[in-house]
């Protein structure tokens, strides 16, 4: 097991690697970053000058070497607007973030695996029917489209709530709503299709033939089963609290993490772009490292099929 | 002779099929006295399965079933679902062709027989993982105080079987239905669960229902045997009167294609054909486009199974009329 997460965990750090490096030369290849800032207009002494500060005169190779030997000494750089530390200025939108995401993914949770097991456990009945066309509106709708529908109705028709900003908890319902459905209408799907692959199994059969009534076979034997997939796509979920609301933020100006990363791009704020970059990565690998640990917890025959061996002749 | 445990009357069973339904079960009366082994044997989708299946509410609720179980000669067949789930693991006991998926896999084996001894004898935690460790010792599984911790997958199926046979033990019922339940195993691993349910039917005096494809498999370790032929019983007899002297053409062709270990070599007969559609039977008896002693009436009308001795029946026009298999051999 040991082994195992380590093996893991070298993998994870490999990945972020990876992903630094792409980030790195993707971002400095597609455009300069003193013209954008200062703008083409400048005089070219100010921007030889911006390109000196920021070592952007050096080769390549020697910046990314350069990131690097900071990234090891934890430093994330300057954000090349107003010289503030990158990291500051990312980690004061986290909470921001974090505040709509997080009731968001409790929605999708809650609604969307409530969802996926009754539609499994009467299926095919006019229940089902509904919870699935509901589970293909919501993700088949793209969440900006229902973001401004969302807006329509509850904002400008019924003026109930706020269109747009984050000056009050309630400018805080529409983002999370938007983000919800459609979270909850995948993970419907996919506990639905979960459920049913388990039903069928002839482990059920044997938990009814054994006295059990429905209820304590599906509790019991069922749930424990198709719990298994569906960790999968919530830790996927998890790992998006932090950068999964690109969209919704932009579409209801909430000033988040996701706003920010925007932004930092169209003025090739480089610093801060790469050390979005870097949570994003972090966080989203670290959430596949924990739901990798997770499973062999809750799927004994993973534990085993990592060192023990089968046992017993007849 | 002792008292039915249990009797099945005019039990059918229809399927619905792209919108009609097809009958899968022909109307299978069927009695099983207190201790008796009774052997079902006939070729897949001959409704052995399924019979047992509806007379135990374990078929999907999408399936209708019409006729009557009588358990200790009272209807169950009016009971819900969760009423009929105190009488599977109580009163009557399954187990089935594949061990391993017949376990859940994330479960260990000791936590799910003890979950058997718990809901039916009322066990606390910890007494029913001992009585658990007694079931797997009964059950010839070695050190089984260790094994109660391990799971289905890291157990061959020979033991899987075991632990299902112990789970069916646990709630110390007065009949086991065993499906096939060697099927999925080696043939050296084959004869030892047979063996032990036949033990446990000695030791505990249940009755026994196996049903299997194999004449051969039933022979050894049951008394009585009812031979099924698309959805209907077509022959039923204690067991070495059918061996001898096997009225129905289809008990007689099932027993040609059977080797003889003790006799002399010959050439095994197989049956032509195959078992017709249960969408599409044809209108007389379902056997006799396959059967060599067929006549013009077999193909028109339905044969009812009748008595033709005191203790066994036979639906065939021709039960008694000679050996087929024989002269067409």
């Amino acid at each position: 097991m040991l082994g195992y997460v380590a093996s893991r965990a070298f993998r994870a750090l490999v990945t972020i690697l990876l992903v630094l490096t792409f980030a790195f030369f993707i971002l400095n290849a597609t455009g300069d970053p003193a013209i954008l800032i200062l703008s083409a207009d400048a005089p070219p002494e100010a921007i030889e000058a911006f390109r000196e500060e920021w070592g952007l005169n050096a080769p390549l190779w020697k910046q990314y070497i350069g990131y690097l030997w900071n990234l090891a000494h934890g430093e994330l750089g300057r954000s090349m607007r107003d010289g503030r530390d990158a990291w500051a200025v990312v980690s004061e939108r986290i909470p921001v973030t974090l505040a709509i995401t997080i009731p968001a993914l409790i929605i999708k949770l809650v609604i969307g695996i409530s969802a996926g097991i009754v539609a499994a456990l009467w299926r095919d009945t006019w229940v089902d029917r509904l919870v699935m066309a509901f589970s293909v509106t919501g993700y088949t709708v793209p969440s900006f489209v229902l973001g401004l529908a969302l807006m329509l109705v509850f904002a400008v028709q019924l003026g109930w709530l706020p269109a747009a900003g984050a000056d009050s908890w309630r400018h805080a319902i529409l983002p999370i709503i938007t983000l919800g459905v459609a979270g909850a209408a995948v993970l419907a799907r996919f506990t639905r299709s979960a459920m049913l692959e388990v039903l069928g199994q002839p482990f059920i059969r044997t938990g009814l033939a054994k006295g059990l009534v429905w209820r304590a076979v599906v509790i019991g034997h069922a749930f424990p089963n198709a719990a298994i997939p569906t960790l999968t796509i919530a830790g996927f979920m998890i790992g998006s609290l932090v950068a999964g609301a690109v969209v919704v933020e932009s579409v209801f100006a909430w000033p988040g993490v996701g706003r920010l990363l925007v932004s930092a791009v169209g003025n090739r704020d480089l610093m801060v772009v790469q050390a979005i970059l870097l949570l994003v990565t972090v966080t989203m690998v670290s959430a596949n490292l924990i739901v990798d640990i997770v499973y062999g917890f809750v799927d004994p025959r993973l534990r085993t099929a990592r060192g023990g061996q089968a046992r017993g002749g007849t | 002779m002792t008292a039915p445990l249990i009797e099945l009357k005019d039990l059918t069973v229809d399927f619905p099929v792209g919108g009609n339904w097809v009958r899968a079960l022909h109307g299978v009366s069927l009695t099983i006295r207190r201790g008796e082994a009774l052997g079902l044997v006939g070729e897949s989708g001959s409704g052995k399965s399924v019979t047992w299946l509806a007379a135990t509410k374990l078929l999907p609720a999408k399936a209708r079933i019409d006729g009557k179980v009588l358990l200790d000669g009272k209807p169950i067949q009016g009971l819900t679902r969760d009423q009929m789930a105190s009488v599977r693991g109580k009163r009557v006991a399954l187990i089935f062709q594949d061990p391993t998926s017949s376990l859940n896999p994330v479960h260990r084996v000791g936590t799910q027989i003890g979950e058997a001894v718990r809901l039916h004898r009322g066990f606390d935690a910890a007494a029913a993982r001992a009585e658990a460790k007694r079931l797997l010792d009964r059950v010839h599984i070695p050190s089984a105080a260790r094994r109660l911790d391990d799971y289905p997958h890291e157990l061959s199926g020979g033991t899987n079987q075991r632990v299902m046979i112990a789970m069916a033990l646990a709630g110390e019922p007065d009949l086991l239905v065993a499906d096939e339940p060697t099927t999925a195993l080696d043939v050296t691993i084959q004869a030892q669960i047979l063996d032990l349910l036949a033990e446990m039917r000695r030791e505990t005096g249940m009755a026994l229902v196996l049903i299997s494809h194999d004449l051969g498999i039933v022979a050894d370790i049951t008394d009585r045997v009812a031979v099924m032929y698309a959805g209907r019983i077509v022959e039923e007899a204690p067991v070495d009167a059918l061996f001898d002297d096997p009225r129905h053409p289809y008990t007689q062709g099932l027993l040609a294609a059977l080797p003889d270990v003790a006799g002399p070599r010959r050439r095994l007969t197989a049956i032509p054909g195959q078992v017709p559609n249960p969408a599409a039977l044809p209108p007389g008896c379902a056997f006799a486009p396959r059967c060599p002693a067929a006549i013009a009436g077999c193909v028109t009308a339905i044969p009812s199974l009748d008595a033709v001795a005191a203790d066994r029946r036979t639906a065939c026009f021709r039960a008694g009329d000679g050996t087929p298999w024989e002269i067409a051999a």
